[in-house]
């Protein structure tokens, strides 16, 4: 299963890359949302999939998950909506004002300027 | 601890001169800031007797004790002789500021507030024990300098020269820190102290060469040495206080206090001796020589600065000497230290009150150009005496304390002359002739700084203003100053016993076992036969005829054109800098965000493959993998087709719904993977998105898809399979080794009798890793706040452009 | 965001309520049981998110007239606050204390300084998600 979560995550990475490197605005903040969606599942991956129970202590419960990378990817998880909240009303934002999508356009000078 | 917290007082006060200056403004912030040095020069004062007889004063205080970092105040002869210089001069300088700066016009709070932070830093230099935090010191007068010559800020020179002082100085103490560095490795201990007493067994390092070297670049550019000096007359922009205290008084005396603290260190080293003397012999030659060259007044002030630093260098370079040898004829060579303290503390004298009448010249006749100025002795008499006698002693002319300092230097120079080691046998007797020359010269450029201002016939119509003789309290300082130089001629044996000896046993404690066994008096006269009285008096001789016939040769100065100098090297330097870093970050630095992130990636990935490949990444196991089973596999394709559509897409909301059912199969997988925290909050977090993304949808750009052309998709998409393949392999590779055991085994067995829960991810996030969670909600709230601001607080573009019209 | 659907809001009255309160359990049982104060912050957003849909903004900032910012200042205090406060007794900055109390109906129950915490973190969340839906959704 690691195996091919190992493929799987090269996978989202890729598209996630591609799609940042494009030239809307909108790609990027989804390639962003697809990038967290990687990196969460691969920090899962290397901590292990063999195990049994959910690390909630419970009578019997033996070879629990390690909880470790759980907590780190909880974190992640609601930092990551934030930075999406955060990047799409700024993507609006700078569509609202200036008028463009393109990423190549809103670095240069505006015409009226 | 309280001395070691008094070197702080300075800058501690200093917090409270702009409150002064604002609540104050009929009271000069002067007179507020005069107490500050004064106190402390009361509180250095009574060290002296003292300190004879108790040795050195230490006191520590701890700043960082992991780091074996501290501030320790170490006072002793030569710590204190400074401290007092610092305190001392500094308050008479204060004094003269106040009538110097108009309280209505000037930034007084500006110009107090730099004044005493450089005061606390320069007290850390000279105290400090600990090597870094003398560095740290050391830079923070710089800085303070920097500040201080920029004062007016407005004027281009000021500016230039505050920037050109800073780019030395500091590139100086940056090689000084590497120096440093080396030494603490060497000695295995940061303190001054215990390094001189490991003296002997540093020399045998091999860096030992290359530390002295890098100290020694430190020195030589904080002391204005050949060829560093160039800031120097650049740094005369600063008002005239600054120029008497630091520029001529006490922060170019830093070098000269790191070359004297740590000849103990060094001095076995013949490097060391030829870097110091050589250096200090040239700057003292070319001060001089070029001192004629100038027109302003503090320019001619400044170079005769870089000369007599050079003099008191080159005289630290001949103390080393001191070392190499021993028996009967090892007295001839003892001079050298004395003379170098004792010439440090005439030259403070004299040199100080130079500057104060220039400034005074400059402040009653609006100008500094010495060919306007002229025939100022009858109307200002005042001023007139005390540049005689500053610029008299700076000649070497008795009844004045240079005149001592000038004939100790002879004789230092003339004894090198004897010493063989080294190839001064070679070498050795040309030195005491450039002294001479050097000496000449300084002649020439007194008699042309007294005679071209006050004597020269001059009509005073070219003057901006009608001079008349300054204020009465302009002058305190330059008559204290002055009648030191005179009083110090008359008993220079109880300066060398209380401030010249005490010094002189920091500078060389291998030698002497303290400071009553240094048997030197200083006499005036040492009847006609001494080789020194001889030259003083072809000194005066010759410098008269120099300077009588001085617009004769002055021709030379024009035969070496300007493209030669070190000036328009250090231009040059600075505009390739300049124009070089343009281009170069011009090149990839686009202004494209894209751009970083391909450089990025690419980074990334090259880094990541990199380091795999040395540390042997690349050997997979595919044991105690978990099995596959039916379900995995269907979230897989949704997850990958689910991506694939987000990829594809054509319209935006295929694309936010495809991104949700990515989201939700990640949730599933959660699941799958026992971790049923996660798979909640990715449940909830992914509804809560899409709603996000729907409710800003009918805000967002309509367009999903921008047109772009091939070559532009295959760079992208090299790049993106680049990354996707590290992770892969990245992923690969920590699966197959497991080189360390998780740390989670600690929070499994604790999490109920340490913490008191079941629940072991919520417990490592509120309890084990707290600081995680409470940085987290800090950036939550912050990416908040964010939006608000770009939602609820904007002008729309047409109440923009109304503001700009307005 | 005006939606005048009958069904939609009859079911809203329930749903609001089983929602809210499921968050508030799944918050205190973080503890021991999964859940927290994330997950709980989140489902109250979104039952509140509900509201939003169902009812416009004007409707439902008069029936819960709450100030986010406010909100999202306390939680923060409250989590700083309690990781301060063992500072104050020479311990540790962020040392947690926790104990049995016997509590009249719930019995035998543990009281934790880090519920106090993941409180904080609850408020915060809550506080920021409303604030990015509303700010948005309220924009015109």
């Amino acid at each position: 299963m690691e195996v091919l979560m190992a493929f799987v995550i090269g996978f989202l990475f890729m598209a996630a890359v591609y799609l940042i490197l494009s030239k809307s605005i909108l790609r990027i903040i989804i390639g962003t949302g697809l990038l967290s969606h990687g990196a969460h599942l691969l920090i899962l991956t290397m901590g292990g999939l063999t195990n049994d129970a959910p690390p909630v202590l419970a009578e019997g419960a033996k070879n629990m998950a390690d909880p470790l990378p759980q907590a780190l990817i909880l974190t992640a998880i609601v930092i990551s909506f934030g930075v999406t909240a955060f990047f799409l009303v700024l993507a609006y934002r700078a569509y609202q004002e200036l008028g463009t999508d393109n990423i190549d356009e809103l670095r240069g000078k505006l015409k009226d300027d | 601890m309280t001395q070691v917290l008094l070197i702080f007082l300075p800058v501690v006060c200093a917090l409270l001169i702009p409150l002064l200056f604002k609540k104050l403004p009929s009271i000069h912030t002067g007179w507020f800031v005069l107490l500050v040095p004064a106190s402390l020069a009361v509180y250095y004062a009574t060290f002296v007797t003292k300190l004879e007889n108790h040795g050195p004063y230490t006191s520590t205080f701890h700043w960082v004790k992991s780091l074996d970092l501290s501030f320790t105040s170490y006072i002793d002869g030569l710590s204190l002789l400074f401290s007092l210089l610092i305190t001392g001069i500094g308050a008479l300088v204060v004094l003269y500021s106040i009538f110097y700066l108009d309280k209505n016009k000037e930034q007084l709070h500006n110009f107090y507030f730099y004044l005493l932070m450089f005061m606390t830093a320069m007290l850390g230099v000279v105290q400090s024990d600990h090597l870094i935090s003398l560095y740290l010191f050391w830079e923070l007068t710089s800085i303070s300098s920097f500040l201080l010559i920029g004062y007016w800020y407005n004027r281009d020179k000021s500016r230039f020269g505050a920037l050109k002082s800073m780019m030395i100085t500091v590139f100086g103490g940056l090689m000084m820190l590497g120096g440093f560095l080396l030494v603490a490795n060497m000695g295995d201990t940061y303190s001054i102290r215990d390094l001189v007493a490991q003296a002997p067994t540093l020399a045998s390092s091999p860096y030992f060469v290359l530390a002295l070297v890098l100290i020694l670049l430190g020195a030589f550019t904080k002391s204005a040495q050949f060829p560093f000096y160039i800031w120097l007359p650049d740094a005369m922009e600063a008002p005239t206080p600054v120029s008497a205290y630091l520029h001529s008084a006490t922060m170019v005396k830093a070098g000269i206090y790191l070359v004297a603290r740590l000849t103990p260190i060094f001095a076995i080293s013949e490097y060391w001796i030829w870097l110091v003397l050589g250096s200090g012999l040239i700057t003292l030659f070319w001060g001089s020589f070029f001192a004629l060259k100038q027109t302003d007044l503090k320019g001619i002030l400044a170079f005769s600065t870089v000369s007599q630093l050079g003099l008191i260098m080159s005289m630290l370079g001949a103390a080393a000497i001191s070392l190499h040898v021993d028996g009967g004829s090892s007295a001839i060579f003892k001079f050298a230290a004395f003379a170098a303290i004792f010439h440090l503390i005439n030259h403070a004298t004299f040199k100080g009150s130079l500057f104060m009448i220039a400034g005074i010249v400059d402040h009653e006749t609006g100008t500094r150009d010495i060919r306007k100025l002229g025939g100022l002795m009858s109307l200002m008499p005042i001023s007139f005496t005390v540049a005689a006698i500053g610029s008299l002693s700076m000649a070497g002319l008795p009844p004045f304390n240079g005149f001592l300092s000038k004939e100790l230097f002879f004789t230092s120079m003339l004894a090198l002359k004897e010493f063989t080691l080294f190839n001064f046998d070679t070498w050795g007797a040309i030195i005491p002739i450039i002294a001479w020359v050097a000496s000449v010269f300084t002649f020439a450029y007194c008699l042309y700084f007294l005679y071209n201002t006050f004597i020269a016939k001059s009509d005073y119509k070219e003057l901006p203003k009608k001079p008349h003789e300054a204020p009465f309290g302009m002058l305190i300082s330059p008559i204290i100053l002055a009648s030191f130089v005179v009083i110090i001629f008359f008993i220079p044996n109880i300066i060398g016993k209380y401030f010249v000896k005490p010094a002189v046993l920091a500078i060389q404690p291998q030698l002497y076992r303290s400071a009553s066994e240094i048997d030197i008096t200083v006499k005036a006269f040492h009847g006609f036969k001494s080789t020194e009285l001889w030259m003083t008096i072809a000194v005066v001789i010759v410098g008269f005829i120099l300077f009588s016939t001085m617009k004769k040769w002055r021709k030379i100065y024009t035969l070496v054109p300007e493209k030669w100098s070190f000036n328009h090297l250090y231009d040059q330097l600075m505009l390739a800098a300049d124009v070089g870093s343009k281009k170069l970050s011009n090149l990839y630095m686009t202004g494209a965000i894209r751009h970083y992130l391909m450089y990025m990636f690419a980074c990334i990935v090259a880094l990541v493959v990199t380091t795999l490949f040395l540390k042997d990444g690349f050997k997979f196991s595919f044991a105690h993998t978990a099995k596959i089973g039916i379900f995995e596999v269907a979230i897989v394709i949704v997850l990958i087709v689910g991506t694939l559509t987000v990829l594809l897409a054509k319209s935006r909301l295929t694309a936010i719904i495809a991104l949700g059912a990515v989201g939700y199969s990640v949730a599933l997988f959660f699941i799958i993977f026992n971790a049923p925290d996660l798979a909640l909050t990715q449940l909830v977090i992914e509804t809560v998105s899409v709603a996000l993304f729907l409710l800003a949808f009918y805000h967002l750009p309509k367009r999903y898809r921008i047109e772009e052309r091939m070559p532009f998709k295959i760079n992208n998409f090299l790049i993106a399979l680049g990354v996707g393949i590290m992770v892969t392999l990245l992923a690969l590779s920590a699966q197959s080794q497991k080189l360390i055991p998780s740390i989670s085994q600690y929070y499994k067995d604790t999490v109920f009798t340490e913490a008191g829960g079941g629940n072991i991810v919520n417990v490592i996030l509120v309890d084990y890793r707290g600081f995680d969670t409470l940085f987290e909600i800090t950036v939550l709230s912050i990416a908040g706040m964010a939006i608000i601001g770009m939602i609820k607080l904007r002008l729309s573009r047409k109440e923009k452009k109304s503001h700009e019209n307005e | 965001m005006k939606m005048n659907n009958v069904i939609l809001k009859t079911t809203t009255q329930v749903v609001f309520f089983i929602i809210f309160l499921f968050s508030i359990h799944i918050f205190l049982a973080g503890h021991f049981a999964p859940g927290g104060g994330f997950v709980g912050g989140l489902l109250t957003a979104s039952a509140l998110v509900l509201l939003l849909l169902t009812y416009d903004l004007k409707t439902v900032k008069n029936l819960l007239p709450i100030n986010y910012m406010t909100l999202t200042a306390v939680g923060l205090l409250l989590a700083l606050g309690t990781a301060s406060l063992s500072a104050f007794f020479g311990e540790a900055f962020f040392m947690h204390y926790f104990d049995h109390f016997n509590i009249p109906l719930l019995g035998d129950t543990e009281l934790h300084t880090a519920m106090i915490f993941d409180l904080g973190v609850y408020f915060v969340v809550v506080g920021v998600t409303m604030i990015i839906i509303q700010s948005i959704g309220g924009d015109e």
